[in-house]
C-alpha cells in the first residue's frame, strides 16, 4: 500500500534557506506530519517542526502545504496524487526560526493587549448563573486551538508586516468578541468599551472581511460571520449610527 | 516587547498554491461585470419597462418616481420632475438599491477579492504596497450598511406591491401569467437576501448579550442567523433573478413574445 | 560559562498544563515572583487532550451527589490503594476549584437552571463531570492561560512590566534541578529555539510535568510526555511511588496506523456508546468483576433503561472503571473476536441522533472524519487500549504537595498517590486544579518561612550544562547511537513486555533490555546540526529520562505480585488484600534505581465508615478490619 511520496520542504533559518526535495515512504492513512517525522527519523534528524497532540487539538503543527495554511497533522496524504510534489513551508506571516518553526510571539504579544474577563462584582464562585443560549456564541470562539492559521492567512499582516503594530488579527479580534458577548463580563460596567477598543487598539477597521480566516480555521469557527462582522456592527452602533446613538442617549 | 514586524529570510513566490485559485475571483468579476453592464444598458435604454396589459413593472424601474415614467408605471406617484432624457427614472432609486449591495458584507468580500485583489485569493500575495482596509475614507463609509438595509426593506416592500399588482388578468380581474410567477420568485429571493443581511442579524438580536431575557428576539435572531448562513447564495440568486425578471418584462413589454397566461 | 543567562525567582513551576498554571497562579497571588517553564508553546500543554470533563461533586444534575460519594468512587476506582487524604482533599475541594474557573472566564455547558452541567462517566455514581462539549481540557488550559495573562496585565498596571511577577519561559527545557545541600536552589535549562542555557535561582520548584506515556509505543500522549519531572525528582533525591500502575485507556483509535493510540473520549460511552465484538455482541456484560456486581447491569435491557432512569436501574458495564474495560477489550481481541485492525467496535450512532452526536461529541466526529474517513453518526468506531496515564509519581505530602526534598513540590500527573492503582476519568482535571493550587500555596508558604535563601554552586551549573551538551561531543561516528532509533526500541520493549498484561518473566527480560539500552545510552549522539532548534538533540535528553522512568515502572511491576487496577499480571491474576496497604517506592541511589516497600498509613476511621463492611471486606485484610473496629468502638 505504501509508496514513495515526493516532499519539498523549506529548510533554513532566519538568515537564509531553500526548498529541498525528498522522497519519503508514505503508508495508507498517513498525514503530512507523519512523513515529516519519518524524514526526521531517517534522513534529517535536525528537521525542526512543532507538534504535540497529532490529533488536531493543540494547534502546534501549523505550516503551509502547497501554499495553503494547514495543520500538518490533519492534512492527509490521500489529498494529493501519489506522484505530485507536496511542498511544505513555514507560516509566511511570522519570522522563521528554523525550517518549519516560526517565531509566533506576535500572537502572545497581542493576547496580552486584550483586557481579561472582568468578573461581576458581588458574585461569589458557585453563584454564576448563565443560560446555555447566552454562552453559546462565546463558546464557539473558545473552540479556538490557537494554531494561528487565521493570523497566517490574513492578508492584512501576511502581505503588510507594517500593519502588525496596529492590527491584532482575527484570533484576537475574535477574543474581544468572545468577551464582549460573555453574559457576565463586567468590563463595560467598569467603564470599558470592548468594541471601541477593537476598532482603536486592535485595528478592526483594517479587516475587509474577505473571509480567509474562516476558510482556514481547522475548528470550523465562523470567525468572520460570527465574530468580526458582529463586532463591526457593534462598532457601528457606537460610532456610525447617529439615530441609534440619539435613542441611546435619550434612554440614559 | 513589541510585536516583531519583519519576515526575514523568506523570499518566496507570490503563492505556492497549486490549485486554480484565480478561478473563483475571475468568476466573480465576470458575474458582477455582466450585471453592472446590463444594469447600465437597461437604465439608459429607458423604455419597455411597463407591460400595461399584464401589469408587469420591471424591477429596475421600480418604484418609478419621475414624471418621465410611462403612464401606469408609477404606482407611488411622481415626486420627481422629468429632468432630461439622460436622467431616466431609475436614477432616483437605483443608488439606494445598489448601495445596499455595494456595502453588503458579502459583496464587499467578493469585489475586494475580484476587482481590488486585496487579496485575490487566500494566501496569494496582493499587489498593493500599502493597505489600510476599511479604517479610512472612503471605505469607512461601508459602515453605513445598516441605513441601506432600511431602504432595502422599503424597496423590497415596493417590489412586493408590484408583484401583488401583477396578479391581474389581461381582461381585468384576477390573473396569473408566467411573469407573475417569476416576479413571485424574485420577490421571495429579494426578501430572503435582505433579511439575511448581517446588519439585520445584528439589529434584530445580535446586539443583545442576554438572549434568555429576550426570547422573541432570540427566536428571530436564530431564524435570521439560519438565513445569514446562506447570504452568499442568496446574494447571487437574487441578483440573477432581478436581472432575469427585468429582462423578461422588457421582452414582454417590447412585444418580443406573448406572456404565457395560466389564468386569464 | 561566565555569561550564562541568569534569573532569580521565588517559585519556579516546571510545566504549563493545568497543574502548573494553577500552581503558578496561586504562588503569584500570594506575592511570589514566579516563573513558568514549559517545553512547548504556552497553551499547548497535554491538558488540551482531556476531553470528557472535570469531576467535581457539585450536585448540579443529581442533588444526591456530594464529596463523600465522590470520595467513595475515587477509592473504589483506585482499588483502595489511594492516598486517602489526597482523595479526601480532592473530593472536598474540587467543586470550589471548578467554580473558581468561572471567575476566570470559563464557559461550561449549562443546565436549564443556568448552573454548570455535569455528565456521566465511568466509575462515577452520579453525573459529575463539568464539561464543554468534548473539549473540556482545552477550556481548562485556555482559562488558566488567560488568567495568567490577566495577572500579568495587573502587574503591568502596577509595576510597568507584564513580566514583573510572573513570566512564562516557553519552549524551554529543564535539564537539571539545582540544590544547596539537600534543599532546592533552582534549575538549569535551555531555550529550545537557540540552545542557550539559562540558570534559574529559586528556593522552591514545583514539578508539574505530566506523565511518561511516550515510553510506550501505543499511547495517547504527546512527545512531551517523556517523564522529565519523574526523572528530575529522582535525580534530586525524591521518591517515586506506585510507578507500576499505568493506565491504559480502553478506547484509543486503532486505524489507520499513523493515528494508532489517539484517544477516543470516554464521553462516547458516558453518552450512550456501546462496545461490541466482531459478531455485534455487547461483550462487556461478561466482564463485570465481583466487586462491582452490585452496581452494574447484567443485561442490555436494564443497561438501556439506566440512561433514562438511573435511580432504579444499574449502570451499563461500558461505564466500568477504565482498567476493567481495557482488559476486557484486550481479551476479546486476543480471543479472536476483534475487528479487522485489532480492536473492537464502539458504536454511538445506535443511541444518539446525528444532531445529538454533533452537539455532544463534535471533536470526536471531526477526528474520525478527518483521520479515518469514518462518520460516527452512522458508522462504528474501531477502538483498542492505549497508554494514557501513569498513576505513579513523586511521593508528596497531601496537604502541601511537598516532596521529601525541601523546596521541591509536585502536582498533577507527576505526583503519585491520589489515584491509587487506577484513575477515574474526569478525576485528572480536578486533580490538576486541587493539587496545583495546593502546590502553589505550599511552595509560597515554604519560601515565606525561609530564613536564608539557598545558594547555587556555579560548579553544579557548569556540570549540568556540560552533561546536556555532551551528546554533541560523541565523536566516534561508528559507536554513536541514534536517539530516534533508541526511543523506538524502548517504546517497543515497554509496550510488549510491561504493557497492559504483564508477566514475571517478560518483565525480567524487559529490565535486562532496558539495562542494555541504558548502557548504550551513554553513546547517544546528536546526529546532525547545531544547538538551534534541533529535535535530535532534544530527543537525546528526553530518552535519558524515559529510560530512567521505564526502569522504575518495570522494576516496581516485577515486585508487585498481584493484579490491581493499572497493573495486571498473568502470573498473579488475583488482587491480594495483603498488597493493598503496601506501596512500592523508587529512589535513585548511586545512579541505580532501587525499589523498596513501604506501609501506607491506615485510613481515618470516619472515612472508613463511609463504606459498608461488606465492601471493605473485598479489599482489606481481616486484621486491618479488626483494628479498625476496635478503633471505632473506643471512639
Amino acid at each position: 500500500m505504501g509508496y514513495q511520496a515526493r516532499l519539498r520542504v523549506w529548510r533554513g533559518d532566519s538568515e537564509s534557506g531553500e526548498l529541498r526535495d525528498y522522497e519519503v515512504e508514505a503508508e495508507e492513512g498517513e498525514v503530512v506530519l507523519d512523513l515529516l517525522h519519518r524524514l526526521q527519523a531517517t534522513r534529517c534528524p535536525d528537521l525542526a517542526v512543532r507538534w504535540n497532540c497529532k490529533a488536531g487539538k493543540c494547534g502546534s503543527c501549523s505550516a503551509e502545504v502547497n501554499g495553503r495554511p494547514r495543520l500538518t497533522c490533519m492534512t492527509r496524504m490521500s489529498l494529493f496524487d501519489p506522484d505530485e510534489v507536496v511542498t511544505v513551508t513555514p507560516m509566511r506571516t511570522f519570522p522563521v526560526i528554523k525550517d518549519l518553526v516560526c517565531d509566533v510571539s506576535y500572537n502572545y504579544v497581542k493576547a496580552r493587549e486584550v483586557p481579561a474577563f472582568t468578573p461581576p462584582e458581588g458574585l461569589e464562585p458557585g453563584e454564576y448563573r448563565m443560560q446555555q443560549r447566552d454562552v453559546e456564541r462565546s463558546q464557539e470562539f473558545r473552540k479556538c486551538i490557537e494554531c494561528f492559521l487565521c493570523q497566517d492567512t490574513c492578508h492584512v499582516i501576511r502581505d503588510h508586516a507594517e500593519n502588525k503594530e496596529a492590527f491584532s488579527g482575527p484570533r484576537f479580534l475574535m477574543r474581544v468578541a468572545e468577551l464582549e458577548m460573555h453574559p457576565l463580563d463586567d468590563y463595560a460596567e467598569r467603564g470599558g468599551d470592548r468594541p471601541e477598543e477593537s476598532r482603536g487598539e486592535h485595528g478592526l477597521g483594517m479587516c475587509n472581511i474577505t473571509k480567509c480566516c474562516t476558510d482556514v480555521c481547522p475548528e470550523h469557527i465562523r470567525i468572520t460571520d460570527n465574530a468580526l462582522i458582529p463586532l463591526k456592527e457593534r462598532v457601528a452602533d457606537r460610532r456610525y449610527d447617529p439615530i441609534l446613538r440619539f435613542f441611546r442617549r435619550k434612554k440614559e | 516587547m513589541s510585536a516583531p514586524t519583519t519576515t526575514s529570510g523568506q523570499r518566496r513566490a507570490r503563492t505556492l498554491r497549486t490549485d486554480r485559485w484565480w478561478l473563483p475571483p475571475l468568476g466573480t468579476a465576470l458575474g458582477l461585470s455582466a450585471f453592472v453592464i446590463y444594469g447600465l444598458v437597461r437604465t439608459f435604454m429607458n423604455q419597455w419597462y411597463w407591460a400595461p396589459d399584464q401589469h408587469y413593472l420591471a424591477p429596475f424601474f421600480s418604484p418609478c418616481l419621475s414624471e418621465a415614467c410611462v403612464p401606469g408605471a408609477s404606482h407611488l406617484g411622481t415626486p420627481f420632475p422629468d429632468l432630461a432624457p439622460w436622467v431616466p427614472p431609475p436614477v432616483f432609486v437605483l443608488p439606494f438599491v445598489l448601495g445596499f449591495r455595494l456595502t453588503c458584507y458579502y459583496y464587499r468580500k467578493a469585489y475586494y477579492r475580484a476587482f481590488w485583489a486585496a487579496p485575490p485569493a487566500c494566501a496569494v500575495t496582493e499587489p498593493h504596497r500599502r493597505y489600510t482596509g476599511e479604517s479610512r475614507f472612503p471605505l469607512i463609509l461601508q459602515n453605513s450598511h445598516r441605513y441601506f438595509f432600511y431602504t432595502a426593506l422599503l424597496v423590497a416592500a415596493v417590489l412586493t406591491y408590484d408583484t401583488v399588482l401583477a396578479f391581474q388578468g389581461v381582461n381585468g380581474g384576477f390573473g396569473i401569467g408566467l411573469g407573475t410567477l417569476l416576479m413571485v420568485v424574485n420577490v421571495v429571493l429579494l426578501w430572503a437576501y435582505t433579511l439575511s443581511c448581517h446588519s439585520c442579524r445584528h439589529l434584530i438580536g445580535g446586539r443583545i448579550n442576554h438572549f434568555s431575557k429576550h426570547p422573541v428576539r432570540y427566536r428571530m435572531w436564530t431564524w435570521v442567523s439560519g438565513l445569514n448562513g446562506r447570504h452568499m447564495s442568496l446574494a447571487w440568486a437574487s441578483l440573477v433573478s432581478v436581472a432575469l425578471v427585468d429582462l423578461y418584462v422588457m421582452l414582454v413589454a417590447a412585444g418580443a413574445f406573448p406572456d404565457p397566461r395560466l389564468i386569464n | 560559562m561566565a555569561e550564562i543567562e541568569t534569573h532569580e525567582y521565588d517559585v519556579i513551576v516546571i510545566g504549563a498544563g493545568g497543574a502548573g498554571l494553577r500552581a503558578a497562579i496561586e504562588a503569584r497571588s500570594r506575592g511570589m515572583r514566579t516563573a513558568i517553564l514549559c517545553k512547548s508553546l504556552f497553551g499547548k500543554a497535554h491538558t488540551v487532550m482531556a476531553e470528557g470533563g472535570i469531576a467535581a461533586a457539585m450536585g448540579n444534575v443529581n442533588s444526591g451527589d456530594d464529596w463523600r460519594v465522590h470520595f467513595r468512587d475515587t477509592m473504589r476506582g483506585g482499588k483502595f490503594l489511594n492516598n486517602w487524604r489526597m482523595a479526601e482533599l480532592h473530593a472536598t475541594e474540587a467543586p470550589r476549584r471548578v467554580w473558581e474557573l468561572e471567575t476566570y472566564g470559563a464557559l461550561f455547558d449549562r443546565t436549564p437552571e443556568g448552573k454548570i452541567s455535569q455528565r456521566n462517566f465511568g466509575g462515577h455514581e452520579y453525573p459529575r463531570l463539568a464539561h464543554v462539549g468534548d473539549r473540556t481540557g482545552l477550556e481548562l488550559i485556555r482559562t488558566l492561560q488567560q488568567k495568567v495573562v490577566s495577572l500579568q496585565q495587573r502587574d503591568r498596571a502596577e509595576h510597568g512590566s507584564y513580566e514583573a511577577g510572573l513570566r512564562v519561559f516557553a519552549e524551554f527545557t529543564v535539564t537539571d534541578l539545582l540544590r544547596d545541600g539537600d534543599r532546592m536552589a533552582g534549575a538549569v535549562g535551555y531555550w529550545r529555539e537557540n540552545g542557550r542555557f539559562v540558570r534559574l535561582t529559586a528556593p522552591s520548584v514545583v514539578l508539574a510535568t505530566g506523565g511518561i506515556g511516550k515510553s510506550f509505543k501505543v499511547t495517547s500522549n504527546s512527545w512531551e510526555y517523556t517523564g522529565d519531572g519523574h526523572a528530575l525528582a529522582l535525580r534530586a533525591g525524591a521518591r517515586l511511588i506506585n510507578m507500576e500502575f499505568v493506565q491504559f485507556h480502553p478506547t484509543g483509535m486503532v486505524w489507520p496506523p499513523s493515528v494508532k493510540g489517539i484517544l477516543v473520549t470516554e464521553s462516547v460511552r458516558g453518552d450512550g456508546g456501546v462496545l461490541r465484538d466482531s459478531a455485534g455482541r455487547r461483550f462487556m456484560f461478561d466482564y463485570v468483576p465481583e466487586v462491582f456486581k452490585a452496581s452494574y447491569a447484567d443485561g442490555p435491557e436494564e443497561a438501556d433503561r439506566w440512561y433514562s432512569d438511573p435511580d432504579n436501574n444499574r449502570r451499563p458495564p461500558e461505564l466500568l472503571p477504565r482498567d476493567e474495560v481495557a482488559r476486557a477489550i484486550n481479551n476479546e481481541v486476543k480471543e479472536g473476536r476483534g475487528s479487522p485492525h485489532g480492536g473492537v467496535y464502539l458504536d454511538v450512532a445506535g443511541r444518539l441522533s446525528t444532531e445529538e452526536i454533533m452537539r455532544r461529541l463534535p471533536s470526536m466526529h471531526h477526528q474520525f472524519k478527518e483521520l479515518a474517513d469514518v462518520d460516527i453518526t452512522s458508522q462504528s468506531m474501531e477502538v483498542g487500549p492505549t497508554c494514557h496515564y501513569v498513576m505513579g509519581g513523586v511521593e508528596v505530602d497531601p496537604d502541601s504537595a511537598a516532596s521529601a526534598v525541601p523546596g521541591l513540590f509536585a502536582a498533577g500527573e507527576v505526583a503519585g498517590g491520589m489515584h491509587g492503582s487506577n484513575r477515574l476519568g474526569g478525576n485528572s482535571l480536578s486533580d490538576l486544579l486541587v493539587f496545583g493550587k495546593r502546590a502553589g500555596a505550599g511552595a509560597a508558604d515554604y519560601v515565606s518561612g525561609l530564613e536564608r535563601r539557598p545558594e547555587v554552586d556555579p560548579a553544579d551549573v557548569d556540570e549540568a550544562v556540560g552533561a546536556a551538551l555532551a551528546p554533541f561531543e560523541v565523536a566516534d561516528a561508528r559507536g554513536a547511537e541514534n536517539p530516534y532509533a533508541m526511543q523506538s526500541e524502548l517504546q517497543q520493549v515497554m509496550n510488549r513486555l510491561v504493557g497492559i498484561i504483564r508477566d514475571g518473566e517478560e518483565m525480567c527480560s524487559a529490565l535486562e533490555q532496558i539495562a542494555e539500552i541504558g548502557q548504550r545510552a551513554g553513546r547517544l549522539a546528536v546526529p546532525e546540526g547545531n544547538r538551534q532548534f534541533n529535535p535530535g538533540w532534544h530527543l537525546v535528553l528526553d530518552v535519558r529520562n524515559m529510560l530512567l522512568v521505564g526502569e522504575c515502572v518495570a522494576a516496581a511491576a516485577l515486585r508487585r505480585t498481584e493484579s490491581r487496577g493499572g497493573h495486571t499480571r498473568d502470573d498473579h491474576p488475583r488482587m491480594d488484600p495483603n498488597w493493598r496497604s503496601r506501596l512500592l517506592g523508587c529512589v535513585l541511589r548511586d545512579g541505580a534505581v532501587e525499589v523498596s516497600e513501604q506501609e501506607q498509613e491506615p485510613m481515618r476511621a470516619d472515612l472508613m465508615r463511609l463504606f459498608s463492611r461488606e465492601e471493605l471486606e473485598k479489599y482489606f485484610t481481616a486484621e486491618e478490619l479488626a483494628v479498625e473496629e476496635t478503633a471505632s468502638r473506643t471512639e
